[in-house]
């Protein structure tokens, strides 16, 4: 790359922006390849690898364009491809599928069936990513970029009209004009409050005290959902754009951007991003010669759901441990250093260049009444189609679930949608049709939070789960506060009896009783929200506690206490697979005698049903009845005749 | 692994140097360097920057990311995210836990293997997940559990 020159001016930027886009050849063929967390994990680096070699070998390194973006968003089918000019998209690629993409597709322009994706609906095959239906359904206004960046490349953003809204934002434009347009987009914080951003940074900025301070909460503690972290890793550049339009509003000259640790990607993205940012003349002194001055420190987060809160968060960022203090004064007049603090999240930030690019007038035109915009949700769990997912406010939560996530795998029922992360709650079917907003969220007992949409089928325990987001919690809890630390752990005694079949009379009554005086008189938000998942499931799923607490009984087979493993007699082929596979020899049984499972050594760890083939089903679990007692020994014999009708039967 | 070399240490906390309000992040650098902080690291630092060794445990024992205890040679992470737990996460947990006999948080006496419980590793759609070394195993179910821990001597 030739030296890069300082960016002095908005009109510096425009020609930088059209020599990059002039110099890009679109006729050449280009592949960009999804580099994300997930793809990561299912091999991206050896695809990258295996493309970088093939076209040595096939010596087109010269005569073909390679680029890896960050997370695309439909991580079910990762690593993907997207071949340009054409838009040829491949899912699930792996290394052994390059040498013929490289000779097949880029040389002689032949699409490769097998790699594109196919509508097991319509029988159709479909080449570009924009007709598959997980992505025909959204509008993809912040997320979408992230199919066309190299995240460690500011050029890609820049070329795509990045940094426009802040050079305009700096020349043309008074902190006060911003404010106002801000406040008549009226967007509500992504971090899971919802609080008007305009008004937060309107009293950051009539605060009193010097400095003023912004920050990004990249803390992401839901711990079932990822958008920040793509946006963070996919995009970074968009997040200090708009974090430092937000500085020029209020009139910080420092910013901190708090991530987690355990996002090392997003943490090192983000370092390569300032270091641009700063070469370019877009952070630091006299940004794009306006003459205004900022900077952005980061902080990594230790792992701490409780950190993510505001002044937990702003404590950390001072070096101390990442607790809540008492909010008397709000920290967006007393924040770090008990100066002005405004914090956002990272989706709120991502989102202000488009707002201040296109106008308040466009983007109200998207969304309802209360909730502005679009946003990103983590749509996983029992979905056909696990990834991120950016809709318009009040799309129903069916549309996401069945037209983008592509409904319930394995033809199972589905049961329940769980939104807002640790914090929120479980909506049940008859819901399905709700517009997704803040309000209408928050009206059935849960709340949108940060965008985690954890999908659950029949097979999932309700009340287990429940239990499963106080233990969260209950770890979590700083235990600064009494009703949340003695609350929370009661909470989970209670919930941990239930599930163990030790559920009494008055269990129910007693946990609403505890989350009443949680929601009152706790420190900070987990503390006043920790009990809605079991408010919320006792609400929809009453007669799941009912079962486990009256008939020891859990509907969904899940709740490891109230179970037996069971071998149907009548179904046993004899096959001795669950006898082999058991790691503590609790089953009985030899070739041509039926087995049978010892109840009193078995740990119930599923194996056995896991392993028994699904056309036998022999192994089933029976829950709230008494296990029927074993054949007889005489009797386990699989009788020739029967063993053969059974065989032909089956298998033929 | 087992023993923290101090001159690591030093040049870690020289990093930080005249900076206000670095503690956790130098605490950081220094458990992703040795993976875990022992107590000769902790009384350094607490020397160098005149920081009580009581505030230094109080961040330290906060934070999930931060260890005091030696890890073994092969750490693993089973992901108890909720898109993992209700794909079936603790089934994998408790077989990993019964095939180490150590329960999560814990190191193996051999010091082969430190198993730790972690939140959404971003990677929902492959769930239930474990990371060993770095490397990510997806769509584990109980029965793979003891193969692939015998990848790792
Ligand atoms: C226990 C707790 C954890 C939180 N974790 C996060 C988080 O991980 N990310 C986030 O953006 N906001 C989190 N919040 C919300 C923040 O306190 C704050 O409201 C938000 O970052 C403000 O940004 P916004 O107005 O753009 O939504 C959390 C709140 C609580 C009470
Ligand atoms: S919940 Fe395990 S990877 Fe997301």
């Amino acid at each position: 790359m030739e030296e890069m020159p300082r960016l002095n001016s908005k009109d510096d930027l425009n020609q930088l922006r059209r020599k990059i886009v002039g110099q890009r050849d679109l006729n050449m063929p280009f592949i960009t390849l999804c580099s994300g967390t997930a793809c990561h994990a299912t091999g991206s680096d050896d695809v990258a690898a295996a493309i970088e070699a093939e076209l040595k070998k096939q010596d087109l390194t010269e005569k073909v364009g390679v680029r890896r973006t960050g997370c695309h968003g439909f991580c079910e089918r990762g690593p993907i491809i997207v071949i340009y000019p054409e838009e040829i998209c491949y899912l699930n690629v792996t290394p052994e599928d390059v040498p013929e993409i490289i000779s097949k597709t880029i040389k002689e322009k032949q699409i490769i069936d097998r790699l594109l994706y196919f509508n097991s609906e319509t029988g159709e095959r479909m080449v570009h990513e924009h007709d598959i239906p997980f992505y025909k359904y959204q509008t993809r206004l912040v997320f979408g970029d992230n199919l066309r960046i190299d995240p460690t490349n500011i050029e890609d953003y820049i070329a795509l009209g990045g940094y426009r809204a802040l050079a305009m934002v700096l020349h043309e434009m008074t902190p006060e004009e911003v404010l106002e347009e801000m406040k008549r987009a009226n967007l509500r914080g992504r971090g899971g409050g919802g609080f008007p951003t305009g008004r937060k940074w309107e009293t950051t900025r009539n605060a009193s005290g010097e400095p003023k301070y912004v920050i990004v909460n990249c803390d992401e503690g839901d711990p079932g959902a990822y958008m920040d972290r793509s946006i963070m890793e996919g995009n970074p550049h968009r997040v200090l754009e708009g974090l430092t339009i937000a500085a020029y509003v209020i009139g910080a000259h420092l910013g901190f951007v708090y991530v987690r640790q355990e996002y090392p990607l997003a943490v090192s993205n983000l370092a390569i991003a300032l270091e641009q940012a700063k070469e370019y003349g877009l952070l630091g002194e006299d940004i794009l010669g306006s003459g205004f001055e900022f900077d952005v420190k980061v902080h990594r987060g230790a792992g701490a759901f409780v950190s993510g809160e505001s002044s937990a968060l702003m404590n950390a960022i001072e070096g101390k441990v990442g607790e809540p203090r008492p909010k008397y004064i709000h920290t967006s007049e007393r924040g770090v250093w008990d100066k002005p603090s405004n914090l956002n999240n990272v989706e709120t930030y991502a989102t202000v260049p488009l707002i201040l690019e296109k106008g308040a007038d466009w983007f109200t035109s998207i969304g309802t009444e209360g909730s502005k915009g679009t946003k990103i949700f983590s749509l996983v769990g029992k979905v056909n189609n696990t990834g991120l997912v950016e809709v318009p406010m009040g799309t129903t939560l069916r549309d996401i679930i069945y037209k983008i996530g592509g409904g319930i795998g394995g033809g199972k029922k589905f049961k329940g949608v769980q939104t807002g992360g640790p914090s929120g709650g479980i909506i049940p079917e008859q819901y399905l049709d709700t517009p997704v907003d803040f309000d209408e969220l928050t009206k059935l007992g849960s709340m949108m939070g940060s965008g985690g949409m954890i999908v659950m089928d029949e097979d999932t325990c309700i009340v287990d789960l429940a239990r499963y987001f106080v233990d969260f919690l209950c770890d979590e809890s700083c235990g600064k506060c009494i009703p949340c630390r003695e609350g929370l752990k009661h909470m989970r005694e209670i919930l941990e009896d239930i599930v163990a079949g030790r559920g009494k009379e008055g269990d129910i009554e007693l946990l609403k009783e505890i989350a009443g005086v949680m929601k009152k008189a706790s420190l900070c938000a987990l503390g006043t929200t920790a009990a809605n998942p079991v408010l919320s499931t006792i609400r929809y799923f009453g007669d799941e506690y009912e079962a486990h607490i009256k008939e020891k009984r859990c509907p969904a087979l899940v709740c490891k206490d109230l179970i037996s493993y069971y071998i149907d007699p009548e179904k046993c082929i004899a096959c001795l697979k669950c006898l082999k596979n058991c790691p503590e020899g609790a089953i009985e049984g030899e070739k041509n005698k039926t087995h049978v499972i010892d109840q009193s050594k078995c740990v119930k760890c599923g194996i056995c049903f896991d392993v028994c083939p699904p056309k036998v089903g022999a192994v089933t679990k029976i829950s709230g009845v008494p296990v029927p007692p074993p054949v007889p020994e005489e009797e386990r014999e699989i009788r020739k005749g029967k063993k053969n009708r059974r065989r032909g039967g089956r298998w033929q | 692994m087992a023993e923290i070399d101090l001159k690591g240490v030093d040049e870690i906390i020289d990093r930080y140097k005249g900076e206000e309000g670095v503690l956790i992040q130098l605490l950081l650098d220094i458990q992703n360097e040795f993976y875990w902080i022992s107590p000769e690291a902790i009384a350094r630092i607490s020397d160098k920057m005149r920081i009580p060794k009581s505030q230094i445990y109080r961040i330290a024992t906060f934070y999930k990311a931060m260890s005091l205890k030696p890890v073994g040679r092969h750490i693993i992470q089973v992901c108890l995210g909720t898109a993992c737990q209700i794909r079936g996460a603790p089934k994998i947990m408790d077989r990993v836990e019964e095939n180490l006999k150590i329960k999560e948080g814990a190191t193996t006496p051999d010091m082969r293997f430190s198993l730790r419980r972690v939140n959404c590793l971003g990677c929902c759609a492959m769930g239930p997940v474990i990371v060993v070394d770095g490397k990510y195993h997806g769509k584990v179910t109980p029965v793979k559990v003891k193969d692939i821990l015998e990848q790792y001597e």
